[in-house]
Order: structure tokens, then sequence, then C-alpha cells
């Protein structure tokens, strides 16, 4: 019964993301809104072609095995998507550095491909991981399979399929210029699906679960998913222009558009790249060192902390702009108690690895763990720290925020899903262990050095230039034109492209490690009764 | 505590819809009131929408990025106020879908960059910004002055806002394709009818020094020229003066 339900929905997103790809295909002449159509038309074609060839093969898939398929694909996504992301990110650096290599040409330009970048390491790298890991941890603490047996493929499909509109719109001029929220709305229209469909298999596969309690990481995966969804929806409330064009305007305007969307932006940062990798922490790292989580109680107060703290906090972005003061007072402020429940985890974290300290020492995975557990708690110490309105005087505009947003994502998200991946490739493609745990080492310094170089440089550009923005000479003029200020960067932002390199060359050296252990021998099999389930 | 939680723990409904109201009361208390309070945003003399060139012109400043590298959001910090004027007042982007106040000063904020600098400066700086000032890192931007501005969906364009609440006029709505094309010629007969539908605070003439072609540079030239002109914030009510 299930089962047809979910062909019935799975069948009919797809047939209204058709309908929007032909209707745009007949309406428009721009190059750009045109490739868009096609891939709609196309990319929801082959949906319905394997929805199709299912029911007719009727495979009968086995229920007491897991779904493990799903996670591999997710696992390769993770890691293009990683690989195209952090080249993006390391082109804009030396773009930053060497602004010639621009090339005054409109696709290549810095402000168009800024979102590449930023579209795809957080929708791309970090959610395919966060997506994978999620289907394989409600698996093993609920004991079940997964539910459906087609809507995680059209969800999987769907959702890399958005990422693709939207990195393929922002060089070619598509975009509604809301930070982390670029896509057009016919892309917002699409993952809007993609994540009612990801809600419902989440919900159907807990409620198979074998264990009467549902497990601290699911609790994380299950904010993630829901906030995302009304930040989603809220967020991108627009006007289309008309049919023929790629383009809308937002609903709201001025201040109550900027509150709206930093409200959105900032969860994106809480519940994209922060929650959903908890719920990632709080399963892989006792699971990996076969320890159980340090404190229950203390899971407990971090995660209502954080699900209620964070969404009053957006407003942190906004210190002495037009918002009214009220608002950004009480952001302050809540940022500053949301410290607590953040280092809750942090504490957490580190009392679960107490014990397995010699794991550190002899496996890179759990290094990767640790480190990103430190660069956790460093990131919010300096979040709360930024969000106090004097010391957001100097950090805003600066590239003081930038070395803060990559310490948590290079040092936090990014490690702990190597870690992750080091651990869950072997696992799902039962292997008796990684290709290479020397190669494994190399990544892990390699990355360590990347991040350390990249931080350190923004921490001295941010606060140097905010500085010379501020210095007056005797007769109270500015001692410093702006392009002073530019010039001043320039060794910083050299230094921050080579950190880049490293931390590209890293992920490269990962994704061959993994490459190479997929091609490897299996291990001896395990019947699913006797896998050790964690809880 | 963790016996009530227990419990929690073995509903996952009751656990989503908790989720769903713990994490919509932040929002609720702090955006939704901004939509109520009076004074949220001050009551101004001179803020009008923007002409359909200027809008055309913001539209490209979207498309290319511009607010990766530029604020238009003066603090009300006495460094950024020397340096870039008035602090920003709520008012000036109440008709900006989206707001672009930006988060990164990569390059100078722009908010009251009009009237700063002639047309001539800003055609050459866009095309070549190292040419005009050394050691910028800014991308340069000749293609703009290469291709035409499309002015065929300029009505819907102005539509799809007025929907959002811009207070366009019907008459407006219906005349953007002419009204742009005569905002960019100085020599064209229409300029009383522009300024009857558009205020005195209106800049009509060719703005990229190519008279023959409306292209996108004229559209984008046309939008800095005007921001922050429009309203003279001395004479605003004083909200929050440092
Ligand atoms: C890579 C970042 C970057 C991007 C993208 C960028 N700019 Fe700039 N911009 C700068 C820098 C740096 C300066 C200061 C040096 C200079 O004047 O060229 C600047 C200066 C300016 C100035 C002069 C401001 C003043 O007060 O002197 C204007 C006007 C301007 N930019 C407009 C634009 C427009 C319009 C766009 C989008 C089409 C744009 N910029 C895109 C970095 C950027
Ligand atoms: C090789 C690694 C990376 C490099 C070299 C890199 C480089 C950059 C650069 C140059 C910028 C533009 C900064 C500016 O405008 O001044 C940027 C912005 C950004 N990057 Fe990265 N990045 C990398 C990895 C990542 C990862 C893994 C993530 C997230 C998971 C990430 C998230 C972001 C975000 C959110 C921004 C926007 C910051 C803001 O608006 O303040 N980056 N990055
Ligand atoms: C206690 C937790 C945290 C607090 C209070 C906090 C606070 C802040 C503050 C004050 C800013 C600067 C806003 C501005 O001046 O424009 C900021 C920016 C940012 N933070 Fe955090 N932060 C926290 C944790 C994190 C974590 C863990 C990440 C994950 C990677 C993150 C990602 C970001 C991003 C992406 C931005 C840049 C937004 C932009 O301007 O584009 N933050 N944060």
């Amino acid at each position: 019964m299930n089962e047809v339900v979910e062909e019935f929905f799975s069948l009919l997103g797809l047939i209204i993301m058709l309908v929007i790809g032909v209707l745009i295909l007949s309406s428009t002449n721009e190059m750009a809104y045109v490739i868009h159509g096609w891939l709609l038309v196309l990319g929801t074609c082959w949906g319905g072609l394997f929805i199709m060839t299912h029911l007719i093969e009727k495979k009968q898939s086995d229920k007491s095995e897991y779904n493990d398929e799903i996670i591999k694909w997710g696992i390769w996504a993770t890691f293009l998507w990683g690989i195209v992301g952090f080249f993006f990110g390391d082109l804009l650096a030396w773009q930053l550095a060497y602004p010639s290599l621009n090339g005054d040409m409109s696709w290549l330009n810095f402000g168009r491909i800024r979102p590449v970048h930023t579209t795809a390491v957080m929708f791309g790298f970090a959610g395919n991981a966060l997506m994978a890991t999620s289907f394989y941890v409600v698996q093993r603490t609920s004991r079940a399979r997964l539910a459906g047996d087609i809507s995680p493929w059209i969800i999987f499909g769907g959702y890399n399929l958005f990422v693709l509109l939207a990195v393929s719109g922002y060089p070619l001029g598509i975009t509604q210029s809301r930070e982390y929220a670029e896509p057009e709305w016919y892309a917002d229209i699409l993952l809007l699906f993609v994540w009612v469909g990801y809600f419902t298999i989440y919900m159907r596969t807990l409620a198979r679960r074998q264990e009467p309690h549902i497990y601290v990481a699911n609790w994380y995966y299950l904010a993630f998913i829901i906030v995302i969804a009304m930040l989603h929806i809220v967020n991108n409330l627009a006007v289309p222009v008309s049919l023929s064009l790629p383009t809308s305007y937002s609903l709201f305007s001025g201040v109550q558009d900027a509150m709206t969307q930093w409200w959105y932006g900032h969860n994106g940062a809480g519940f994209l790249l922060t929650a959903g990798f908890l719920g990632m922490l709080y399963y892989f790292l006792p699971k990996s060192i076969e320890r159980p989580i340090y404190s229950y109680r203390m899971s407990i107060v971090s995660f209502w902390g954080i699900t209620f703290l964070y969404m009053w906090v957006g407003s942190h972005h906004l210190h002495y702009t037009a918002l009214p003061d009220w608002v950004q007072f009480l952001g302050m402020t809540m940022s500053i108690i949301l410290l607590v429940p953040s280092w809750g985890s942090v504490f957490n974290g580190i009392l679960t690895l107490n014990g397995a300290w010699d794991k550190v020492r002899t496996d890179p995975a759990i290094r990767f763990m640790l480190v990103a557990i430190l660069f956790y708690g460093l990131t919010t110490f300096e979040g709360s720290f930024m969000a106090i309105r004097s010391v957001n005087s100097l950090s805003h505009y600066t590239d003081w925020t930038v070395g803060h947003v990559h310490a948590g994502a290079l040092g936090w998200v990014a490690f702990l899903t190597f870690g992750t991946m080091y651990k869950l490739v072997p696992w799902v493609w039962k292997r008796e262990g990684m290709y290479s745990l020397q190669l494994e080492a190399w990544h892990f310094w390699l990355a360590l050095l990347g991040t350390l170089i990249y931080v350190g440089a923004m921490w001295n550009s941010g606060i140097t230039q905010s500085l010379m923005w501020q210095t007056y000479d005797a007769n109270g003029n500015f001692l410093y034109s702006f392009i002073d200020t530019v010039d001043a960067m320039h060794p910083f932002f050299v230094a921050r492209a080579i950190g880049g390199l490293l931390y590209l060359l890293g992920a490269a050296i990962g994704a061959y490690n993994i490459f190479m252990t997929v091609r490897g021998p299996l291990q001896t099999e395990i019947p699913l009764s006797q896998r050790p389930i964690f809880n | 505590m963790p016996k009530l939680h227990q419990k929690l723990e073995r509903n996952s409904i009751g656990f989503t819809l908790l989720i769903l109201c713990v994490a919509s009361i932040g929002g609720l208390i702090e955006i939704a009131p901004l939509f109520t309070i009076e004074n949220t945003i001050e009551k101004v003399e001179g803020m009008r929408p923007y002409t359909p060139l200027e809008q055309a012109g913001r539209d490209i400043y979207v498309r290319e990025g511009c607010y990766a590298c530029h604020s238009q959001m003066i603090r009300t910090l006495r460094s950024d106020i020397e340096r870039y004027g008035h602090f920003s007042l709520a008012a000036e982007s109440m008709y900006d879908h989206p707001f672009q106040w930006g988060s990164k000063r990569t390059g100078p904020d722009l908010a009251r960059i009009g009237g700063k600098y002639s047309d001539t400066w800003h055609v050459a700086h866009l095309k070549a910004p190292r040419k005009v000032v050394p050691g910028s890192i800014m991308p340069g931007y000749g293609f703009l002055a290469q291709q035409d501005l499309k002015i065929e969906h300029l009505s819907d364009r102005l539509k799809a806002l007025s929907r959002t609440g811009v207070p366009y006029s019907q008459k407006q709505i219906q005349d953007a394709k002419t009204d742009a094309q005569n905002q960019a010629d100085s020599e064209a007969e229409n300029e009383d009818e522009l300024i009857e539908k558009y205020g005195e605070k209106l800049n009509i003439r060719d703005f990229d020094g190519n008279p023959d072609r409306l292209t996108e540079m004229d559209a984008l030239v046309a939008y800095l020229q005007m921001l922050g002109t429009l309203v003279d914030p001395k004479k605003t009510l004083k909200r929050k003066d440092c």
C-alpha cells in the first residue's frame, strides 16, 4: 500500500517538474534558461524511466538487507561536488590575489562564480554528505531498511539536479542574489519537492524502527530536515517576472527582506552546517571508537538549546544597520547564550573520546574527528565573540568573517566529513579497511596545514583592513584611502590561495584513496542479524 | 526531565512537532513585528520607485554579483559615516526587492555613490578598473558596453514589482519600455513626461558615452548615479544618531 502511494507521489513530483520544464522551453529563447529547461525535462524523463523499469521488472528488494546502494552514490556525489567546490573556492582566492584571472569575461568573473563555490560546497558537498550519512544512520539505529525502493533515488537524483541547476545558472547570470539561496524559483520548487520526500522517507523509516527510542543522531538530522524546509519556503517567497525570464523579485523588501534573509542565512550555517553535522558526530564518533556518548543529559540540553537559540541570532549579521536596535540587541544576547549548548556538544564529544586517545594517534580518521570537534569549539566561540556589537563593528564586512566561515567550513564541516567517510566507505562497500592509511594521514596533514594557513591569513587581513579603515591622522582625516587598504591585503590573499590549494590537494588524495578502496577486495560477509547495531 | 524526554523519544511525530514549535519562536518574535511596528521604516521625503532604466541596471547589478564585493549599507559608526556619508536609513531601501545591503566590503560601500563621479569615470572604471584605479582588484565589465539592454520585458518586470507592493501606476508599467529609452537619451522630447512620472530627482542623459545604442552599461550607470540621491537624511527625523 505504502509503496503505491510512494510511486504515485514520486511520479506526481516528476510530472509537475516536467511540465515546468516544458513550459520554460516553450516560452523562452534565452540561452541559459533554455539549458535549464532541458535539464529539467531530461532529468524528470530519466526519473520517469527509472520508475517505469522498476514497475515493469517488479524488482523486490530484500527487506532484510539495508539499502546501502544509495549511500554509495551519495559518497561519490559528496566527493565530486567537494572537489568542484574547493576548486572554485581556490579560483576565487587566486582571483582576489591576481584580478587579471577574471579575464574580463562575464561567465568567469568573481561576482558570478562566488556563488558557484558556496553552493557547490554547502549544498553539493555538505548536503550530499548529510543525506548519505543520514540514510546510513537512520537505518542502523532503527535496525530497519530505508523506506521506499523508488523515492530515495528520486530524491537523491532530484537533489543533485537542484545543485546542478544552481551552479550552472550563476555563470550565465541566473541568481536571486540571496546568499545561500541564490537559485531561482523553479529550482526552489524542485528543492521543495525533494525535501518533502526526504522528510517522508526519514519518518517512514523511523516508523519501522525496532528500537523503542529514537537515537540522538536522528534528532539532529530531523531538526536539520525540518528547519531547512521552513527556512527555504519563507526565504524564497518571490514573484516571478514571467515564464519567459529566469528572474523573480523577492516578496519582501529592504529591512524586512534583510532580516528574513539573515534569519535564513545564519540558520543555513546553524542547521545545515551545524545541526546536521552534530548528528553525524553523535553517530560516527562513538561508533568508530566503540564507546558510548559521554552524557545523555548533556545531549538533550545541547539539542534543544541549539534548536531554540539559533533561530534568534540572524540579526547579528545586521549590527549598526537600519534594522531596529531591539532586534540587534536580541540577536547579540542570544548569540552569546548560544555558546553554552554549542560547547556542551564540544565537551560531550571530547569526553566521549577520552580513554581512546591511542586511536587518535594511530587512526587518521579519528584524528580528523577530533580536530573537527576542536574547530567547532573555536568557531562557535569566535562566532559568539563576533556577535558582540562592538567586536562586530570591527569584524563585519571584512575577511575576519571569511576566516570565521572557513574555520567552521574547512575545520569542522569538511574535517568531520572526511573522518566519517574514511570509516563509512569500508563499512558500506564491505572492505577490510581503507586502501591506504598513509594516504589518509597525508590528507590529514595537508588539510590541517591548509586550514591553518587559510584561517590565519584571514584573521590577519580582516583585522588589518578594519583597523586601516578606522585610522585617523592628527587632523582627524583618514590616514588610508580605500585602495591603500586593498593593497595591504595582497600578501594575505596569496597565502590564503596557497592554503586552499593544499586543501584541494588533500581532498583529491582522499578521493583517490576511496576509489582504490572500492576497487580493492571484499571483506568476508557477516549476516544482518549478527551485525552489531549501535544505540 | 530525562524521564519526560525518554517518552518524547519514542514518538517521532511528537518530536517533529516540538522541533517545529521550538524553532519557530525566534523568527516569529523578531521578524513578524518588523512588518507591523510603525517606526521600522521612518517617513521620509523624496523616496520613489526606481525608473525602468534604473531597475534594469539594478537587475544587472544583481546578475553580476556586485553585492559579493560591495555593501550598500552605511552603518551608524563614525568611520563609516565619514568615509561614505550619512548612515543609511531603512526607508532608502524600501523599494529594494531584494535588498542589496551586502555582507563583504572587498570594495567600498556604494549606498551613496550617486553623483560622486562622472558617467565617463564610471564607464572607464567598469571597463578597466586597474586603468582608472591602479591596484584595484575589481573585475572588468567591458562586455556590458557591448550588450544591448533587453527592454521588451521591462513592463513585466515593473508589474511583478508592483505585485510585491511597489507603487507603480498602470501608466508607468505600460510605458516602461519607452521611458527607459527616453531616460538614456538626452535629445528625447518627453523629458517633462518622465519627470511628471518619476519626480525631479532624475538623471536624463546618455550614460555610456555611446548615444546610438541603449546598452547594459547605460542601465548600470544610471542605477549607480541615482544611489543615495533621493533622500536628504539630515531632514529626516533623527532616529538613532550617534
Ligand atoms: C572582486 C570584487 C569586486 C566586484 C565583484 C566588484 N567590485 Fe567594484 N570595486 C572593487 C574594489 C576593490 C574597488 C576599489 C578600487 C577601485 O575603485 O577600483 C571597487 C570600486 C568600485 C567603485 C568605485 C567606488 C568608489 O567610491 O570609489 C564602483 C562604482 C564600483 N566598484 C562598482 C561596481 C559594480 C557596479 C560592480 C558589478 C558590476 C562591481 N563594482 C563589482 C571590487 C569589486
Ligand atoms: C579549498 C578550500 C576553499 C577555498 C580556497 C575557499 C575560498 C573561498 C573564497 C576565496 C571565498 C570568497 C571570500 C570573499 O568574498 O572575500 C569563499 C567564500 C565562502 N566559502 Fe569558501 N573556500 C573553500 C572551502 C569552503 C568550504 C568547504 C565551505 C563550506 C562547507 C566554504 C564556504 C564558503 C562560504 C559560506 C563563503 C561565503 C562567505 C561569506 O559570505 O562571508 N568554503 N571561499
Ligand atoms: C555559536 C555559534 C556561532 C555564532 C554565534 C556565530 C556568529 C557569527 C557572526 C557574528 C558572524 C558575522 C556576521 C557579520 O558580521 O556579517 C557569522 C558569520 C558566519 N558564520 Fe557563524 N557563528 C557561529 C557558528 C558558526 C558555525 C559552526 C558555522 C559553520 C560553518 C558558521 C558559519 C558562518 C557563516 C557561513 C557566516 C558568513 C555569513 C555571510 O556573511 O555570508 N558559524 N557567524
